[in-house]
């Protein structure tokens, strides 16, 4: 049998290049409405009152009053209105649509609406937690007070924008009482689940559809839930079918994105020049509303020792509300801050004690067998020695990274090292997720998937395919799996946090060898598979303690720069990674996730410039956001170890969010090879390079 | 409003139409050539490229009267040569679609550049495709695609 890792032409790559693709902005149907939305024009300020002129026939406002159950998006909290009543917390929050045939009167429309509100003073910065979590391991305390030295620096991160090339939409229509909705989309359930709420609804009632997805990174997984609400809304009252796309601005003003975030790191230095101790004080800003961002902090926090095992930790941190556009979901959800954070504190600590940065790493790289940061254990073999010497082989980077280091401001080159736990934090698998998956055999004995995990370029389609055929010993194309429908696919849980493959994937394969046990050709035939947690994996969330992840994927990552002496403009010279995802799927697919990942990561870190000014995104089109280009990309080199994980499909972990989360520290740590100064925020741009050479 | 006369995917159409009227829309709207993206709205992307004359351009910017007299192709149109089945060959092989949104754009973009470069080297085809954002693939597979395309395709372009 064939090595599951060759691969093959991908299942939807042929309609992709012929335009046939349909997108939810290229569905139209019969007698569709477009609607817009009327947003806030103030960070934080009351609404006295909203005067609307009077509407043409068969143009509609819709509002917080047409709501017929209660007025938040289920998420997490209920502290997300569907449309602002009397209070708006951030610059754009949604107040209500305007509905109708033609997008011009609708402007129209919505010039003439006018909207008094008393301005209040809106919070920038971080005083109002709204979470705040805790833990310990070991005793840091007695660490500190033994110190022979202690060592402090802080690190900031900035926003970063998604950025899928579709911008945001969903259509919908109704039918009696039933609301069907088709969307861009992650996670089919959680918008099944948003409707069903803000319509109080009967479950049959609501049916979510997955459009083709245009790029999503986290930006589709909790957002278009809003949208979703707000279009039932207006599906209940107007009764006609109604289409939302957001324009390019109006996406990056109002979607969520990247949290920005303030982490203190402090070590002890015991008498052997070892470090005894270490603690992490981390904030996000939440935006307006939490949203996602407890679980944003607590991945954050668990990856506060990255990829090293350090005995004496204390690791606090809090969700803070600004009057700013809500932050959520983005691949790497919490990590990509704190590993930023954590490798750069690693190479400063080494600097401060006069240790070589290697050999220091080295010395406290975790090991199989180690406690992990919240005293659960790396059960796993850990091969990230290997494929350290592996990366540092391919790029040369001994030898580079001494030549670079004394030869003025021109090349450099920064090596991370990463770890990424694979699927959910703690026990959202086991408690909230419990996923159900089903494969359906027909009398032609063809198989069909259910699932809603969502193909929104990562592959999955094909993946998910090349599982269940190798499986049963059929050809690819007698595996079918449509986008999902949630009248027909069970919840698999959202496509989200590296999970598909492993734990989706792996209950699809345990599916799959149930159906090849029960085969007989030409009948029909239904199993399922639900997920349980293994016995071994015990977590308590209260106190932070046990295997937060059941598996983690490894990485290395090396990103060569040269740095202008003049301008300080940073070149992308070669990038090189090595990975451990446990068994690729596919292997050009990984590679294809690996290639796109980094570049999102090293862009994070030395490119994508976002702020906002009184809470006013002031990067909102990608003329002012600056996302690599190809005349950016360097030439890439990836090489994937296969270190088989027991309970993934053919040993398969979790690949997406892996590939980006070293991005940014390994081009921090270029910079800072070259320019010879510590570099303590992201995105390294060149007005920050030119303060580091001036005060730095 | 004015009459505009333009060739369209090899077919002579006329078009009563404001000439300030973006082409991207017209394309969509009024003949549901949806292959055409909008990613951006402001000429940055390139999800909404087509061949005007042979030649990229943004259709999300360029007003419908500016057309007058001249031949487009979208991606519909394009689809159906021998060019477009070597580079999408080529875009299989060498894993340069993901999530497909740009996808059409960066085809269109090859065309234009082959036709004017038929054996560009990486550096010409970063150049060439410079208009056109991607965020899935890091571009690399994309870039490879484009190169192997010209070598297979050699003498198409």
């Amino acid at each position: 049998m064939k090595d599951i890792s060759s691969s093959v032409n991908k299942v939807d790559s042929v309609i992709k290049m012929s335009g046939e693709a349909k997108y939810v902005s290229d569905i139209k149907i019969d007698g569709m409405l477009y609607a817009k939305t009327v947003r806030s024009e103030h960070a934080k300020a009351v609404i006295k009152n909203i005067s609307l002129p009077e509407l043409p026939e068969g143009y509609y406002f819709v509002d917080h009053t047409d709501i017929p159950g209660k007025n938040f998006v289920k998420i997490i909290f209920e502290d997300m209105p569907v449309f602002a009543v009397d209070e708006v917390n951030y610059y754009g929050e949604p107040i209500m649509l305007v509905v109708g045939e033609d997008k011009n009167v609708i402007t129209d429309i919505i010039s003439k609406i006018e909207i008094t509100y008393d301005v209040k003073t809106p919070l920038f910065e971080n005083t109002n937690s709204a979470i705040d979590y805790h833990f310990k391991k070991g005793d840091s305390k007695a660490a500190f007070k033994n110190a022979k030295k202690i060592i402090s620096h802080d690190y900031h991160t900035g926003y970063q924008e998604q950025l899928y090339i579709e911008p945001q939409g969903m259509i919908g229509y109704i039918e009696g009482k039933k609301v069907t909705l088709i969307g861009s989309i992650q996670c089919p359930y959680y918008v099944k689940n948003a409707v069903i709420s803000i319509l109080e609804s009967e479950d049959n009632e609501v049916r979510v559809q997955q459009a083709v997805v245009g790029g999503a990174f986290g930006g589709k997984e909790e957002f278009p839930s809003l949208m979703a609400c707000q279009l039932a809304v207006a599906l209940r009252k107007i009764k006609k079918p109604i289409k939302l796309i957001y324009e390019r601005e109006e996406d990056m003003e109002v979607t969520t994105k990247r949290h920005p975030s303030w982490i203190h790191m402090e070590a002890a230095i015991d008498e052997n020049n070892g470090i005894s101790g270490l603690t992490a004080e981390v904030a996000i800003d939440a935006g307006a509303n939490i949203g996602l961002s407890g679980v944003v902090l607590s991945r954050a926090l668990i990856a506060s020792t990255g990829a090293y095992t350090i005995d004496n930790i204390e690791v606090r941190g809090d969700v803070f509300l600004t009057n700013t556009v809500p932050n959520g979901a983005f691949r790497g959800f919490g990590a990509p801050q704190m590993l930023f954070a954590v490798e750069m504190f690693m190479q400063h600590i080494a600097k401060e004690i006069g240790e070589d940065p290697l050999e220091l790493r080295l010395k406290y790289l975790a090991k199989q067998g180690d406690p992990t940061s919240t005293q659960g254990e790396y059960r796993d073999p850990i091969i990230m020695n290997d494929m350290i010497q592996k990366a540092m082989e391919m790029s040369n980077y001994k030898s580079k990274v001494k030549e670079y280091e004394n030869q003025g401001v021109s090349k450099g080159i920064g090596m991370s090292w990463f770890l990424h736990g694979c699927g959910f934090t703690g026990s959202g698998e086991a408690n909230h997720i419990k996923a159900l998956v089903k494969l359906e055999k027909d009398e032609l004995d063809q198989v069909t998937i259910l699932i809603a995990a969502v193909d929104m370029g990562q592959g999955v389609q094909t993946t998910m395919k090349k599982i269940v055929s190798q499986i049963l010993d059929i050809p690819l194309d007698q595996v079918i799996y449509n986008k999902p429908d949630t009248d027909f696919v069970p919840d698999s849980g959202p496509t989200v946090a590296s999970r598909t493959i492993m734990v989706v994937g792996g209950l699809v394969a345990r599916a799959a060898r149930q159906l090849k046990d029960k085969w007989v050709d030409g009948e029909k035939l239904l199993v399922s598979e639900r997920y349980k947690q293994p016995d071994y994996i015990k977590w308590d969330e209260d106190k932070f303690i046990g295997d937060a992840y059941p598996a983690y994927s490894w990485g290395v990552n090396i990103v060569e720069v040269e740095v202008c002496p003049v301008t300080y403009q940073v070149t992308l010279k070669g990038i090189w990674s090595v990975y451990d995802v446990g068994k690729a799927i596919d292997e050009r697919i990984i590679m294809g996730q690996a290639d796109g990942g980094i570049l999102q990561g090293v862009g994070y870190g030395y490119l994508e410039v976002m702020n906002h000014e009184n809470g006013r995104i002031k990067h909102k089109n990608v003329t002012d956001y600056i996302i690599p280009t190809t005349g950016d990309t360097p030439p890439m080199e990836t090489f994937l170890m296969d270190n088989p994980y027991p309970l993934g499909p053919y040993g398969a972990k979790g690949a997406g969010e892996l590939t980006l989360v070293g991005g940014a520290p390994a081009v921090a740590l270029a910079i800072e090879n070259a320019i010879n100064k510590k570099v303590k925020k992201i995105p390294v741009t060149p007005e920050y390079i030119m303060e580091l050479m001036k005060n730095g | 409003m004015a009459s505009i006369k333009f060739n369209l995917n090899n077919k002579e159409t006329v078009i009563e139409e404001s000439p300030t009227a973006r082409l991207l829309d017209i394309l969509r709207d009024k003949y549901n050539f949806v292959g055409v993206k909008e990613g951006c709205g402001e000429g940055e992307c390139g999800a909404c490229a087509v061949l005007m004359d042979g030649k990229i351009v943004n259709s999300c910017i360029v007003p419908l009267g500016t057309v007058e007299g001249k031949s487009i192709i979208t991606i519909e149109e394009f689809s159906k040569s021998k060019r477009h089945k070597i580079l999408q060959e080529s875009f299989e092989e060498e894993g340069a679609v993901q999530c497909g949104f740009c996808t059409p754009g960066m085809l269109i973009a090859s065309e234009s550049l082959l036709n004017q470069n038929p054996h560009p080297t990486d550096e010409e085809i970063k150049i060439g495709l410079s208009g056109n954002l991607c965020r899935c693939t890091g571009y690399n597979m994309i870039i490879k695609a484009v190169k192997s395309a010209a070598k297979k395709g050699d003498g198409l372009w």
